[in-house]
């Protein structure tokens, strides 16, 4: 097979394989009796046309952000963690922990403490199957699966038994106190302008107090964080010893260790980091916008990582762009689902199509290229 | 025109065996054969000889049908004759033996020679027919091997055999070997040229592919020498030498002997006591080695592949944990521990230049200038303070080794993999040499590495010797470590049979001893 030259595999390969997934997209539509160009305009209009809708667009992808690098750095170590999901669960627990039973001053100093309190929890979830995987070599998918499962009942188990505030039916934490609550878009200075209710005339709409009103966005300043943490993963990977021995480790198990690079340490400093990354998801799900913990908390946003991941090269650049166009399909999916008759259920055909194309297919995509890239006969 | 010619000497001389005219071939930009043209008499020897890379593989693969040619054709007993698959190839009379065995392991001999030869859904009439030609070929040529043995437990040289012995099962009038020595003893080298002598006597034509002038110069009867894709020259052996054969081959002059100054050994380097290791399967791979080097000598463990020589060496480059014990400098080091691992023999003064090192010594995605701060990751000099490594500081470092040892080409972003052998382990050496060790491991340092870049690397060995420090040579290459050992370690099934001076030993000798013949009597 022809090599492609960098940028036609960087560029050219993910946007061919978009391609290729919204034309099957459209012929599913079209199967249906729906109008492909219809969809494809409610989606666009849904997600990416207004503030309102980037404000929903990058919340989803904040997540998936995290949920991608978390799955980044360990595939770089040759690790396939399918446990964020789990991980983010936990962390969503942290959060919840920290939020609910520390007395905090300000939003701010909970934010840190949050942070610290969801890579723990998401890192210490992550750590079991990294033990197991490194002194045990059971496998850390088959590991990382399984405790997706346990987190899972184990959130049930906590919250209907122990977080469950008295007298709720629902299986959900009590409300964090209010002093917790992480500014949103429309509540930050300079971006809030943007999502200004008008009134018809275009005049600024008014509370009853006399104050501006906003269109609620649930993005909050995680998103921030997640770039932040795009910006940390590059420096881990490319630029300190850690990464250097994470990625030798990953690229060959024999080598690494002639170079003296301990497999069993990376193996557990690495999922360590990978699952702190998960877990930190639940600074923008679980603090930033439900303000409680939920049953459920992640919303498969750890398996998406994968797809994320895979889409984005293991690259953070990669994974911050792939992890936008999740989001613009899980809003855009949403649109759909208010504005047409599609079933809300095509979304997860889109998604569906999306990470085929781009995670599993791509090898295809990159062949049919090839012919073009083929170097002239002398 | 070339039909006229054709005709013309298919009515007059004997035609050859083999004629290959004009043949070309291209990998993408890489043009791996370039127009040659070979002719190969009927029973004769016709060795072909060049570097690695030179394109004698994919000539080789050309005529086996497993590549087509760009252009060109191909002339079998005067007749053009296409080759698209192997199947063609048997069917014109050829059989190839390859470097690495293509051999059932848990198959019996006669179950090996007849798969893919089968006459029909039921094999007993095709073993017993196999059996009688086998016994027949055995006897005529001195291929003797146990027609009902398992290829597991063969020796090497004879799975060799089973290999030939395939090829003439299928009736095979030209016999082409791919580096078939490298992997023998002596011995069983000495005992495969008197076979290939007496098929050539039957009027069997034979093409031997090797890089080993000695093999050459011994047994062919005409050498093509190959360079970058093209035949440089074809020669009667009789009429050439190896130094003609080697310049031909590299394109310049080279020194086939390596040049270096009687020894002076100073202060005991490394002692080695009872060192025992096992492997997973809780066979016992190491037996009790024992061993001492001193500084500014070079000890070379000779021995054929597999006789524990892997294992030493990774015991001693902290890959590999052992029982015993070993002391350097004076002071015991750790073969179970926590200081156990390539980190701690590093700091120790012991650098490692591995056997493979597309598989130890170098991460093949990684780039050059990667791999130079490979093992040594940690040193200082690397980093910017505690958590950044400074990428510019081992980049610089990458160049200045790529200038002071050649490394072509020069560019520290390209990855391992895409440089050849040889520059592979000129990175490799380097990063080793460079740090001015106490001791040196060293694997198998030219395996696979061109003639111009062994004599260079022969070189940078004696200079460090020179320097006062210790070496552990590592080789099959009975040669190389005739020509570079202080004094000779052979090593056979995990044991050291005996110590040599190579002023005063032979090949000879040398090779009972790789074989586990003890008693200088045998000699």
């Amino acid at each position: 097979m022809t090599k492609l030259p960098t940028w036609a595999d960087v560029v050219l390969v993910p946007l061919i394989s978009l391609l290729l997934a919204a034309l099957v997209s459209a012929l599913v539509l079209l199967a249906i009796g729906q109008s492909p160009v219809e969809a494809l305009s409610v989606m666009v209009k849904g997600a990416i046309m207004s503030p309102y809708g980037w404000g929903y667009t990058l919340y989803y992808a904040t997540s998936f952000i995290f949920t991608g690098l978390s799955v980044t750095v360990a595939y770089h170590a040759g690790l396939f963690n399918i446990g964020s999901e789990g991980q983010a669960q936990l962390g969503g627990l942290g959060v919840a922990l920290c939020c609910l039973f520390l007395p905090w001053p300000h939003w701010s100093l909970a934010l840190l403490g949050a942070m610290a309190a969801a890579a723990l929890f998401g890192a210490a979830w992550a750590a079991v199957p990294a033990y197991l995987q490194a002194r045990r070599g059971s496998h850390i998918v088959i590991t990382t699966i399984m405790f997706n499962y346990i987190a899972a009942a184990l959130m049930i188990y906590l919250l209907v038994d122990f977080l469950r505030p008295q007298g709720s039916m629902d299986p959900a934490s009590a409300r964090f106190p209010a002093v917790v609550s992480l500014p949103k878009f429309h509540e930050l200075p300079l971006i809030g302008d943007f999502f200004l209710r008008y009134t018809p005339d275009g005049q600024v709409r008014l509370n009853p107090q006399g104050l501006p009103m906003y269109q609620k966005v649930p993005a909050n300043i995680s998103f921030f964080l997640a770039i932040l943490a795009c910006i940390g993963t590059w420096i881990l990977l490319w630029h300190t010893r850690l990464g250097y021995m994470i990625r030798a480790f990953g690229k060959s198990e024999k080598a690494a260790r002639y170079a003296g690079i301990s497999a069993v340490k990376i193996t557990m400093i690495t999922m360590l980091i990978s699952g702190a990354l998960a877990g930190m998801m639940a600074i923008n799900n679980v603090m930033g916008q439900a303000e409680r913990l939920l049953q459920n908390s992640a919303e498969g946003a750890g398996f998406i990582g994968i797809a994320v991941a895979l889409m984005g090269r293991n690259h953070p650049i990669g994974v911050f762009l792939a992890a936008i166009l999740f989001g613009f399909l899980y809003q855009g999916g949403a649109a759909l689902g208010l504005e047409t008759t599609i079933p809300i259920e095509l979304r997860i055909v889109v998604q569906g199509l999306v990470i085929l194309f781009t995670g599993a297919l791509d090898q295809m995509v990159r062949m049919m290229l090839g012919v073009f890239f083929r170097p002239r006969q002398a | 025109m070339a039909g006229a010619n054709e005709t013309g000497r298919q009515a007059s001389a004997a035609p050859f065996a083999i004629e290959l005219k004009g043949i070309s071939k291209a990998f993408g930009p890489v043009q791996a054969n370039k127009d040659i043209s070979i002719q190969v008499a009927k029973g004769s020897i016709h060795g072909i000889i060049g570097e690695n890379g030179a394109g004698k593989s994919t000539l080789m693969s050309i005529l086996y049908g497993f590549y087509k040619a760009d252009s060109g054709e191909i002339l079998i007993n005067g007749r053009v004759t296409p080759i698209p698959d192997s199947q063609s190839a048997i069917r014109a009379g050829i059989g190839m033996v390859f470097q690495h065995f293509k051999l059932v392991q848990n198959f019996s001999v006669l179950e090996n020679i007849i798969l893919g030869a089968e006459d029909g859904a039921m094999l007993a009439p095709s073993l017993s027919k196999a059996r009688k030609v086998l016994d027949d070929l055995s006897r005529e040529y001195e291929l003797d091997v146990d027609p009902d043995a398992l290829i597991e437990d063969l020796s090497v040289g004879h799975q060799q055999r089973v290999e030939i012995l395939k090829a003439l099962y299928r009736q095979a009038e030209i016999l082409i070997l791919d580096e078939p020595t490298g992997v023998l003893t002596p011995a069983e080298a000495d005992h495969l040229f008197r076979i290939l002598r007496g098929l050539k006597d039957q009027g069997k034509t034979i093409i031997l592919i090797t890089h080993k002038l000695r093999e050459i110069m011994e047994i062919t009867d005409t050498v093509s020498v190959m360079r970058r894709g093209q035949m440089t020259a074809t020669v009667k052996t009789a009429e050439t030498s190896p130094e003609q054969l080697a310049e031909l081959m590299v394109g310049r002059k080279v020194l086939l002997q390596v040049e270096k100054a009687p020894a002076q050994p100073g202060r005991t380097i490394l002692e080695v006591e009872n060192l025992r290791v096992k492997d997973d399967q809780g066979v016992e791979r190491l037996k009790g080695i024992s061993l001492t080097i001193r500084a500014g000598e070079i000890l070379g463990i000779a021995g054929v592949a597999g006789n524990g020589q892997s294992e030493l060496l990774e015991v001693l480059g902290g890959i590999a944990r052992a029982t015993g014990s070993v002391r350097m400098n004076g002071q015991p080091l750790d073969l179970t521990g926590r200081h156990s691992d390539g980190q701690s023999r590093r700091a120790d003064g012991i650098a490692h230049v591995p056997e493979d090192r597309q598989v130890l010594g170098l991460i093949m995605d990684f780039t050059a200038w990667e791999n130079v701060a490979f093992g040594y990751h940690h040193a200082p000099e690397f980093q910017k303070n505690a958590l950044i490594m400074d990428n510019a500081a081992i980049r610089a470092d990458c160049e200045a080794k790529m200038a002071t040892f050649d490394v072509r080409p020069p560019i520290p972003t390209l990855a391992a993999k895409n440089f050849s052998g040889g520059n592979q382990q000129k990175i490799v050496v380097a990063r080793e040499i460079e740090r001015n060790p106490d001791l040196l491991l060293v694997g198998q340092p030219t395996r696979g590495v061109d003639i111009g870049a062994i004599e260079f690397i022969h070189k940078q060995i004696v200079a460090l010797r020179d320097a006062g420090k210790a070496v552990l040579l590592v080789s099959v290459e009975l040669d190389e470590i005739m020509s570079l050992s202080d004094r000779i370690a052979v090593m056979f099934d995990g044991r050291i049979m005996g110590e040599r001076d190579p002023e005063t030993t032979n090949e000879r000798e040398l090779g009972l001893l790789m074989a586990g013949i003890t008693g200088g009597d045998a000699a």
